[in-house]
Order: structure tokens, then sequence, then C-alpha cells
């Protein structure tokens, strides 16, 4: 029966392959018959060597691993729109891979024998299917059953992850052609080149592609003064084109460009000159597939129009991060590295949000990252913490403003919760209106905290007083933080609360030296290295660091080597402190990469007894540091 | 007093009776042996007693997994009609959808529902108008458990000073925290079916949280 949540799962269905082949009438048919599947973060939808279900795959949201569990290697990660788990049930085999969500996910589990007639009565279907069958696509394992859809399967090799799984891997072409006709004028074209953001552009006639121009070509023939800007496109092309089929795989696709020392391929339906462009694929496009080097990364997020097209680009980031991690490059290098990604993911956020709007702001605005994300040390995915600075406008104006720039962060803290930021459990973001306010209602907030320090207060502080401008109007930043010194140097006892709060935490290990668990909870029995290792060591930078009256530093490490810097005289320590704040933030960052979660709680039992003993080196030099700020601001005097 | 209960219980329909007896036997507290039937009624106003029903959408949700075929969604027909609501739910008084006579609806509803566990987002709101319907037919009220996502969802956020908790949260703010798309707002399977997304949701922020059976989850009210 065709009800509101059919028509739903259609809706869906019809934008991907090879559901689009289907009429609207049948693909509401199927979709009847269907299942939507919850599963959680971590969830096994198969294992290895299961006898298959009576359905395949394709999910709605989320991502799903693929993996060998025996060599404990992810094989692919699919993404909203991909099948899996289809091949097994058509060649009549038990799973050959585990498929766990690797992200919280909705999947519609689609019944073969529901599924199967459209595959045998629609063309385009089959060869869809046989298409990803075939070696050149995504899932190597299918490699021994090119066009063997219906038939009995070859044996199946045994499948080696460690050998080049880039030779298998087709590449992701932009399937978006940007093309022009032969009697095109060059500045028309390079108009369209420029809108489009691309570097190459196909002549085409009757669909076939007869030449491509690139920004080369421009240069050559156009500002040499060789031709006018007038010129016809096909007197700037460069002819014939090189074509190749789509079914290309990476390594092709590079061996190809060296081969004939050119920057982009044409991709044709049957790989000739004479037949259908489909695609146009670039070095650029290679690169980001191969590679995951900062500036084709940071390259690709100015490019993303779209927040899908930036989650994809925060894989190529974990891939960087991991590889980092592996290579044993210093921390702070790291850091800055992957902060400074995450900051320009972000920023195209926002970039991208305030193109959609309607009408631009009405004043401007800064977008402040608090917490872990302002001091840079928020290399995982973790929580959002966020604010908004506004210009300050006529009172009547006020609300009106305010309530378009939480429209504005709703859209944005959506978007960033797209891409894999959790929304803050406490409602610290932009979009509550306690957090995005004008410059005099931040002052006059900030003034309160300051003065009236209660526990509440001093957390506040504490998360608000590493903001980091992302994105927006600097003065307004450096005009509150101006604001924050003056007022902190007027209420000395500002710190004393502040560097009791920082000494709050729980201690990391108990009276025999032995860690100390988290009692209950769903993290029972493991250790948080977030509140019982770095938080203590933050807390005392940022308290330390504002006696000094110095913001522009955030990032922990960097604090107590400038605070090495300010006082010699405890160059030692702080150096220490700097050293065991990098050494935890790699702790949990690989326990993070690890088990695919913020990191924040790590079972002991897991850790090797090097990896025991390294931790615990740092939490003398954690102790040390709260002893200095403890006697500095003397916090014997207040109530702990 | 003791006759007038027999005599009314031997007066009700075989379908009803077959429903009561489902709740002889005691129930599964395993959440994965339940089956929850998440609903949602689209009605003229909001008066219990003025007010109808103009549709019962729902869905069964077992194991995680929603079958779409075993969804359920009648429209129903009502003499009484209101057009100011009518902008709402987009049901129209003499619209195409076909409809059914109240009681063939509860029948058929009650079928469906079994013994199974009601979900839905403001959960008294929709019980309250069926059991109304169910008695101006003469039927007593449903005996099924209810679970409500507004009150479990609000076991799902922090204790914090800094979060100001509110004393409800939409459909439509939860749709917004668990990036539902809201196509369907205001249709009653659309809805359910947002409403069991984020019920599914719920749960997997309450496990953490150690609540994972049922006992717990009704405990919460």
């Amino acid at each position: 029966m065709k009800n509101t949540i059919s028509h739903r799962v259609a809706d869906f269905l019809k934008n991907y392959p090879p559901f689009n082949q289907l009429l609207l009438e049948e693909l509401q048919e199927l979709s009847t018959q269907i299942s939507i599947v919850y599963k959680e973060k971590d969830a096994i939808i198969f294992n290895e060597n299961d006898a298959p279900h009576s359905h395949f795959y394709i999910i709605h949201k989320g991502a799903v691993s693929l993996n060998k569990t025996q060599t404990n290697t992810i094989v692919d990660i699919c993404d909203e729109g991909d099948i899996f788990g289809l091949r097994p049930l058509i060649a009549n085999e038990n799973y050959k891979m585990e498929a766990k969500a690797h992200e919280e996910s909705i999947l519609y589990a689609i019944p073969i024998t529901t599924f199967k007639p459209y595959a045998t009565s629609n063309r385009e279907v089959g060869n869809f299917l046989i298409d990803s069958f075939a070696s050149n696509t995504r899932n190597p394992y299918s490699k021994s059953h090119r066009g063997t859809l219906y038939g009995e399967p070859e044996s199946t090799e045994i499948y080696n992850p460690s050998t080049e799984l880039l030779d298998l891997q087709p590449v992701k072409y932009s399937k978006k052609l940007v093309s022009c006709s032969p009697k095109t004028q060059a500045k028309v074209l390079a108009a369209k080149m420029t809108s489009k953001n691309v570097g190459a552009i196909l002549v085409l006639e009757d669909k076939m592609p007869i030449g491509i121009i690139t920004d080369k070509d421009l240069r050559n023939k156009i500002v040499t003064g060789q031709l006018p800007i007038s010129a016809p496109a096909s007197e700037i092309m460069t002819s014939p084109v090189i074509t190749y089929s789509k079914k290309l795989t990476i390594t092709q696709a590079q061996m190809a460009m060296i081969k004939s020392n050119i920057s982009h391929l044409c991709l044709t339906k049957d790989g000739t000159v004479n037949s259908k462009a489909v695609g146009i694929l670039s070095k650029h496009d290679v690169m980001l597939a191969v590679g995951n080097n900062p500036t084709v990364l940071i390259k690709a997020i100015k490019r993303a129009t779209r927040t899908k097209e930036i989650k994809q680009v925060r894989k190529g980031i974990m891939m960087l991060l991991r590889g980092y991690l592996d290579q044993n490059i210093p921390m702070t290098l790291i850091s800055k590295i992957i902060s400074e990604l995450n900051d320009a993911c972000i920023k195209q956020i926002i970039k991208n949000s305030l193109a959609k709007l309607d009408t631009p702001p009405p004043v401007t605005f800064a977008w402040l990252a608090l917490g872990s994300q302002g001091r840079s040390e928020q290399l995982l995915h973790t929580d959002q913490d966020n604010a908004l600075v506004f210009e300050d406008v006529a009172p009547e104006d006020l609300e009106e403003t305010r309530a378009f720039f939480i429209h504005f962060a709703k859209q944005v803290t959506q978007r960033l919760n797209v891409i894999g930021y959790e929304y803050c459990p406490a409602e610290m973001m932009a979009s509550n209106p306690s957090w995005c306010l004008s410059l005099s209602e931040w002052k006059k907030n900030v003034t309160t905290w300051i003065t009236n320090p209660g526990q509440d207060e001093v957390l506040l502080s504490s998360i608000f007083f590493d903001y980091n401008n992302v994105y927006g109007n600097h003065d307004l930043v450096s005009d509150l933080s101006d604001h924050i010194f003056k007022t902190a140097k007027n209420y000395p006892s500002f710190f004393l609360h502040l560097a009791s709060g920082a000494l709050q935490n729980p201690s990391p290990t108990g009276f025999f030296r032995q860690f100390l668990v988290e009692q209950d909870g769903a993290n029972k029995d493991s250790f948080d290295i977030k509140r019982r290792a770095l938080m203590p060591l933050t807390d005392a930078a940022r308290v330390l660091l504002l006696s000094h009256s110095i913001k522009s530093i955030n990032y922990t490490a960097e604090r107590f080597e400038k605070l090495a810097e300010l006082e010699p005289n405890n160059a030692e320590l702080f150096i220490a402190a700097s050293y065991a704040t990098k050494a935890l933030l790699k702790f949990r960052t690989k326990q993070g990469l690890a088990h695919n979660d913020s990191g924040r709680y790590i079972s002991l039992n897991k850790l090797t007894k090097a990896e025991k003993i390294k931790l615990k080196r740092t939490f003398r030099t954690i102790k040390e540091i709260q002893d200095l700020v403890y006697i500095r601001f003397k916090v014997s005097t207040l109530l702990r | 007093m003791i006759n007038f209960f027999k005599k009314k219980n031997t007066d009700l329909p075989d379908f009803w009776v077959n429903y009561e007896n489902l709740f002889v036997t005691k129930q599964d507290q395993k959440l994965e042996d339940i089956t929850f039937v998440v609903l949602d009624t689209e009605t003229t106003g909001f008066s219990y007693e003025e007010d109808r029903m103009l549709c019962i959408g729902a869905l069964k949700l077992i194991k995680n997994n929603i079958n779409v075929s075993t969804s359920f969604e009648i429209f129903i027909h009502q003499d009484h009609y209101n057009q100011q609501t009518a902008e709402i739910h987009g049901i129209l008084k003499e619209g195409k959808a076909t409809r059914l006579e109240e009681l063939e609806t509860l029948k058929l509803f009650i079928a469906y529902l079994g013994n199974g566990v009601i979900v839905a987002h403001h959960a008294g709101f929709d019980v309250t108008f069926i059991n109304t319907a169910l008695e101006r037919h003469g039927l007593p009220k449903l005996k099924n458990k209810i679970l409500d996502t507004s009150t479990l969802y609000k076991k799902t956020l922090i204790r914090s000073n800094l979060l100001h908790k509110k004393e409800h949260y939409s459909l439509d703010e939860l749709a917004e925290k668990f990036n539902i798309s809201v196509k369907d707002r205001h249709t009653a399977l659309g809805d359910a079916y947002i409403t069991a997304i984020a019920f599914l949701k719920i749960l997997s922020k309450l496990k953490e949280k150690n609540i994972s059976t049922l006992k717990q989850l009704l405990r919460i009210y």
C-alpha cells in the first residue's frame, strides 16, 4: 500500500543509481516493500561469513564501513546513497566482509526478490549492476566476477588488503560538464569557467567532445595577444581531445596524464571521441583521490559549495591526521595544520550559508569558536561550541537583528552537525539566543562573569575566554578582548576564582598511584583523559596567561611555552607542561582515531605497559602545575 | 454494581474482546522483543469534546526496523470540520483520499495496535483523542503502555546549570536536533515517521545512561 512513508522513500531512491533508471510508478511500488533500519554507531549490520540476508541495503543517512575482520582493515566506507550487501545475494554466497555502522545510520533494506525483476527487465539497471561488479569499481572483491552477474561465481580470490587499493578504485569525476559550443567567444567561455570555478571547459558538437580549452590555452593564445578575446572556441581549443572510458581507475588516470602531459582528461561513454562526453577529470580530482595533502584539501574546501562535499573532504582530513600520527610528526605542527583545515571547513560553511541567505546581514558580525576548538586543540570531531557577536545597533532594532543572526546561526550549526560536529549538549551555540549577542551585550555579560565569579560564571568564562575568531569582523573581537583585560585588571579576585576552578578537576591517580576510573555511566571503568589530565593543564595555562594579559595565544602547549618565556625561573616546569599537553593530546587523538570516537574515555586494559607509563609521567607535571597555581593565586584563602 | 460490570463486558464486540485477551499474559520487557507502535493523529482542533480525528497514521517498530508495507494510514470521515486547522494538516473535507467511518477505523486500528507499546509525541493528546472516540462508540479505553517522546527527550539532556530546559519540546525541535527532514510534517504518518526516528535516537542516547528496559522507560514519567 502506498503511503506517506513509501513516498518519502521513493523520493530519496529516485536520486541514486540504479533506482534513477526506474519509472516513478515502479519506484513507488518498490518503496512499499522496503524496511527502514536504524543502526547505532558501531552496530553490526552483517558479519563476515554470515549467510546473506533476504535484502540488500542503501544508506539513507550516515555511513557504513565494510571491514575485513581478520586483518582489522576498513576496505570501504559507504555514504548516503551507496548500495552495499548486494553481490552476495546475487552470487548466492556468504558475506565476504563485515558491515558496521561507521556513524549512526538509517538504512533502507530492499528485498532482493522484489528488486530482481527490475534488474532483469530493465537493461539500464542490469548494466549498472554488472558495472558495479566489474573490476574497476570501488568493490575490489568483485575482481573475479566481471560480467558474471547471474552466472555461477568463479572461485573467489583471497583479497590481500595490503596491495594497492588505488589501482582498483574508480575515479570520481565531475559529472556536471562545463561545456561550450565551437562558436562560443573566448570571453564568454572564460566567464563561464570563472563562475563554475573550473580550469578547463569542453567544446562539444552534437554532444561529442571535439576539443578542450584549459587555463593554459587561454594564457597561451589569448593573453599573449595571438587571438582576440572575441575569438571562437574552435580556434582556441586543443584538439582532438584525449578521451577515456569513465571506468578509469585512479592509477590509470595518473598514468594517462603523465603520458600525455596534460592536466585534464575527457571521459566519454565508451572511451572514444565518437561517443557522448560524460565527464571531465582534472589533475585536481586525481590528487584529491590519492592525496591527502593540506594544499589540495584546502583547495577542495574552498571550492565546495555544498555541505556534502565538505563532509567528503573531512574524511581526507582524518586520513591525513592518521598519516601524520603514524609518521610521528611533531604534535604542534599536526595541531596547526589540522585545526587550520577544520577552521577552513567551518569558514566555508559560514560562507556558503551567507550566500544562501535571502538578504545580507544587517550589520557586521564575528563567529567565535569556543572551548577546545577555540584553542585549536580539536583534532577529532567533538562537540561544537560557538558564539556570535554582532555590531551594536539601535535598541529598537536589536531583537530583529538578533533574530536574523539566530536564523543564520541555526543554518550554520545544522550544517556543522552534518559534517560531523555534534551539537553542544549544553546549547552553547550561536543559535542559542543567549550566545548570539551584540558587542555591548557581550561586554556586559563578561563584566558580570568577572565581577561576580560564582561557580557557573567561572565555568562560562573558562569556556568563553578561549574564543577564536573564525569568521567575520575582527575589530569586534579585539574590542571584546580589550574589554576583558581591562575589567579583569580591576577585579584581581576574578583570577583567584578562575584559579580555584582550574584546581577542581578530579585527580588522575589515587593514593597508590593507580589510575582513577569512572565509577558509573556509559564509560564505567574507563579513564577520562579529558577531565582528569587535559583539563587541569588547559585551565592552568589559561589563568596563568590571562594574568599576564595575553590573549592572542590559545593553544595550550603554546601558552606554556609563552609562560616559560615570561617567567624564566619557572621555565623548566612550563616546558614540561607544554610537552605533557602535547603528549596527552596525541594520546587522545590516537585513541579517538582507533575507536572512531572523541578519544576521551580510555579503557585501561587495552593500553600497553609503555603507554601507561607514558601517561603517568605526565601526571607529575600536572600536579606541579596545579601546586604553582595554588600558591600563586593564594587559592587557600578561598573555600574550595 | 458487580453485575453492571459483567453486563458491560459481555456487551463488548468480538474485536475488543480479542484485543483485551492479548493483555492477559505478561508482556516482554526486553526492548528488542517489543513491538512499538508509533502513532500520530490529525484532528480538527484541540478540544477533546468537540473536535474529531481526521486521520490516524502509525507504523510498527520492531528491533530498530520499520517495515513500510506494515504501516497504517487511514483517513476518517467526519461531519465536524474546522476550516482553520485545515491549513495545518491539509486534509480537505471532501478530499480525494478514501475515508472510512470512525468506528471502522477504530476497529482496524485496534487490530493493528494489538498489545504493542504506543509511542507518540505528546502522547497524551493523541491517546486521549482515540480514547474519547472509543468512548463515543461505547468502548473502554486503550490498554496499551504508552511512551511520550517529548518526555523521553528531556531525559537525554544533560544536567547543567548552564542549560535552560524547556517544559515542552515540539516535534520540530526534535527533528532539528536529530537532523530529521520535516518534509511530511503535519501528515499523520509523516509525523509518526519523524517521531519513530527521534524515538530511536533518544533510545540510543538513553542507553548511554543505562536506561535500556521498558520498565525504566516507563518509570521516567
